[in-house]
């Protein structure tokens, strides 16, 4: 098994889907010449050619819905969408065309396209180069949407999204890319629903995704090792639609729940993860679960003010630790 | 603004160009009477609460779509279109049963009842839907021509919008994007001359939308939209181009609508006199007429005709989407996502 990086992953899956079936096409600003800003389609314009490694122009909305159009006759189009701060003007042929069009052509019409772009805060890129979308593109119907946190998932995420026959969603990180990790040799399709224990514990759940993950598993280690607490990571790498069937398992057994994202709290997936947790488990906690989020603002230019808005480990272990003070432990 | 049906600034002319013939304009009168009275029969649906949601009709625009799809191959050529969708599909070879059981909300409707007036789709015949978000198809079809182009078939992807839609944002994406890659893109305008309640010249910086084409270079005619024989020449020619392989044309077709933008229109913002103007060149009444004149049809064959139709809709249509079945609420949530995909979950596979 190689430890590959992130994007090295994302690569090889383009690669391997691109080779198995001449009707998958990447798409996308500077993906062919340039190879893409985080190299996610390095060398492939040159092995594949430009009628399916291809520059679009700067237009997010016409270049995603001609990929969707695409779609509708069996071509099975990756869609890199540079910034996910940029798919703000692509959600009218996300949502309504991609979304959509199963269900209101009553089941004649699919459209099998995967659209991947990196979100998240990353060096004082400022307000509109910070966005975290998945909270948007996670409440709509008829759209999958995945986010991995290693490069295998990064890698099994997409050849599962470009083989399946939903639109799918896949929300990178601009900070991962670069990551190392596991990826096996030998081909392999990660489940686009579900969620994966990514370290086992008693005391208390801590749900990410994406970046997230990270966070959880640094400030699982330190509460064991410093406070005696076994928490353990929920990866929710499938956010639409989110494993409600992993999530009450996990807090079931735990009865304490904190969930992490990077992005403000308000209509997220905290809010979601924990709606599920008071209708299907209530009474299997033995404190309210709570949420750690981004601040509710545009994210600022200034590397103090930036730092603030965004949790981080150190957050997550007082956040957890609030959970037991007044417990059992 | 003065408005010049029938003004054609540069169109080409295919020198192999076949006229219509009478048998041809025969039926091509019949189907475009028969989209009439549908149309108006939906109205009357619509009045008494059969139909519901919002309903745009057709009524004198006939001879953009039937002129337009006559020149293409409507069943083979890929076709899409915004919400006025209900004739389009109907040429292109649809079920005109299923069309208005689908506006009846049944399950035997083209749709299965889950789309409605605006969402009219028939993959078999390849009518890739109606769309109801202003200018959403153009990068669609575009699409749809990139695929066409992939799979190497002779097929044409043909877009019809309404003039309003060229102020959307899509217009100008698509169509650079349909130039740049070259794809075999039919992209027809209807300007019936308003967007919505807003007349063109309120909205619009350029009147002539063929025009307009020109910023991406892309060859454009226009065309007299109430004239089928017009239409039927200048769509010859810009099909022609397409299939071939000259990259995607923009085709104009100057025409008007009788009704409101939909139902819920007052329809104040016209003038009686222009109403007035543009029926004296209704679409149907122009064919009937020339045929009358060469003596292929009389007045008596044409009533004949009309009642005909009207008949069927009443007997056949009609009654098929009155019996027709409702969805049950249990599949309310069936077509989401696809049903038992292998790849969601790959390790249970097989």
């Amino acid at each position: 098994m190689a430890q590959i990086m992130y994007w090295e992953a994302i690569r090889r899956a383009h690669d391997e889907e691109m080779a198995n079936d001449p009707l998958v096409i990447a798409m996308g600003e500077d993906i062919g010449v340039a190879g893409g800003t985080y190299k996610a389609t390095q060398g492939l314009y040159d092995k594949y050619g430009p009628e399916r490694v291809i520059d679009t122009p700067i237009s997010e909305n016409g270049y995603t819905g001609v990929g969707i159009g695409a779609s509708f006759l069996g071509v099975r189009p990756i869609i890199e969408i540079m910034s996910v701060n940029f798919a703000w003007l692509a959600l009218d042929q996300i949502v309504n065309s991609a979304a959509k069009v199963r269900y209101m052509s009553g089941g004649q019409l699919i459209s099998p396209v995967v659209i991947r772009s990196p979100g998240g805060t990353a060096h004082q890129l400022g307000a509109q180069h910070s966005a975290r979308m998945e909270k948007v593109f996670m409440g709509v119907a008829g759209l999958r949407v995945v986010t991995p946190s290693s490069p295998r998932q990064a890698y099994g995420l997409l050849k599962s999204a470009v083989r399946c026959n939903d639109p799918v969603f896949i929300n990178e990180h601009e900070l991962m890319y670069n990551m190392r990790g596991e990826v096996p040799d030998e081909e392999f399709f990660h489940p686009l629903e579900g969620s994966e224990v990514a370290r086992a514990g008693r005391d208390v759940t801590l749900f990410g995704y994406n970046i997230s993950v990270h966070w959880c598993l640094q400030a699982a280690e330190i509460l064991a090792k410093e406070h005696g607490i076994e928490a353990e990571v929920v990866d929710l790498y499938a956010l639409n639609p989110l494993d409600r069937e992993g999530i009450v398992r996990s807090v079931s057994k735990t009865h304490r729940a904190v969930i992490v994202e990077e992005a403000e709290a308000p209509v997220g997936v905290g809010s979601e993860v924990m709606a599920i947790i008071n209708e299907a488990c209530f009474f299997e906690l033995d404190a309210p679960p709570l949420r750690v989020s981004a601040l509710n603002v545009p994210i600022p230019y200034s590397r103090p003010l930036e730092k603030v808005v965004i949790p981080d480990v150190k957050t997550v272990v007082e956040r957890t630790l609030t959970l037991f003070r007044s417990g059992k432990h | 603004m003065n408005v010049r049906p029938g003004h054609l600034p540069r169109n080409e002319q295919r020198s192999d160009y076949r006229p219509l013939s009478i048998a041809d304009k025969k039926r091509l009168l019949h189907e475009m009477l028969f989209a009439r009275r549908f149309e108006e029969r939906c109205y009357e649906a619509y009045v008494e609460r059969k139909i519901g949601g919002f309903l745009h009709l057709y009524s004198g625009q006939e001879a953009c779509a039937y002129g337009v799809l006559e020149a293409a191959r409507p069943g083979h050529d890929y076709v899409i279109t915004g919400y006025r969708d209900h004739i389009h599909a109907i040429k292109c070879g649809s079920d005109p049963k299923a069309v208005m059981a689908e506006l009846y909300g049944k399950e035997s409707g083209v749709s299965r009842g889950r789309g409605g007036s605006m969402h009219i789709f028939d993959v078999p015949v390849r009518f890739m839907g109606g769309y109801a978000l202003v200018g959403g198809p153009f990068p669609l079809a575009a699409g749809i021509a990139k695929g066409i182009k992939m799979k190497g078939g002779d097929e044409i992807s043909i877009c019809f919008l309404g003039d309003a839609a060229n102020n959307q944002g899509t217009f100008h994406e698509a169509l650079n994007i349909a130039k740049v890659w070259e794809l075999p893109v039919l992209f027809v305008c209807e300007n019936n001359l308003y967007g919505i309640g807003t007349r063109i010249n309120r909205s619009t910086a350029v009147m002539e939308q063929y025009k307009r084409a020109a910023a991406y270079d892309i060859p454009a005619a226009q065309a007299d939209g109430q004239d089928i024989e017009a239409v039927h020449k200048a769509a010859s020619v810009a099909v022609d181009r397409v299939r071939s392989g000259k990259g995607p044309y923009f085709l104009e077709l100057k025409t008007y609508r009788y009704r409101g933008h939909s139902m819920s229109d007052s329809n104040a913002y016209r003038s009686k006199d222009e109403e007035k103007q543009w029926l004296k060149r209704d679409p149907i009444n122009i064919l009937r007429n020339r045929l009358v004149d060469d003596k292929a049809l009389s007045l008596d064959d044409f009533k004949a005709m009309d009642r005909e139709i009207i008949d069927q809709i009443e007997n056949e249509i009609i009654k098929f989407a009155e019996d027709s079945p409702l969805p049950v609420a249990s599949d309310v949530e069936k077509y989401v996502l696809a049903d038992g995909d292998p790849w969601v979950f790959p390790g249970r596979k097989g």
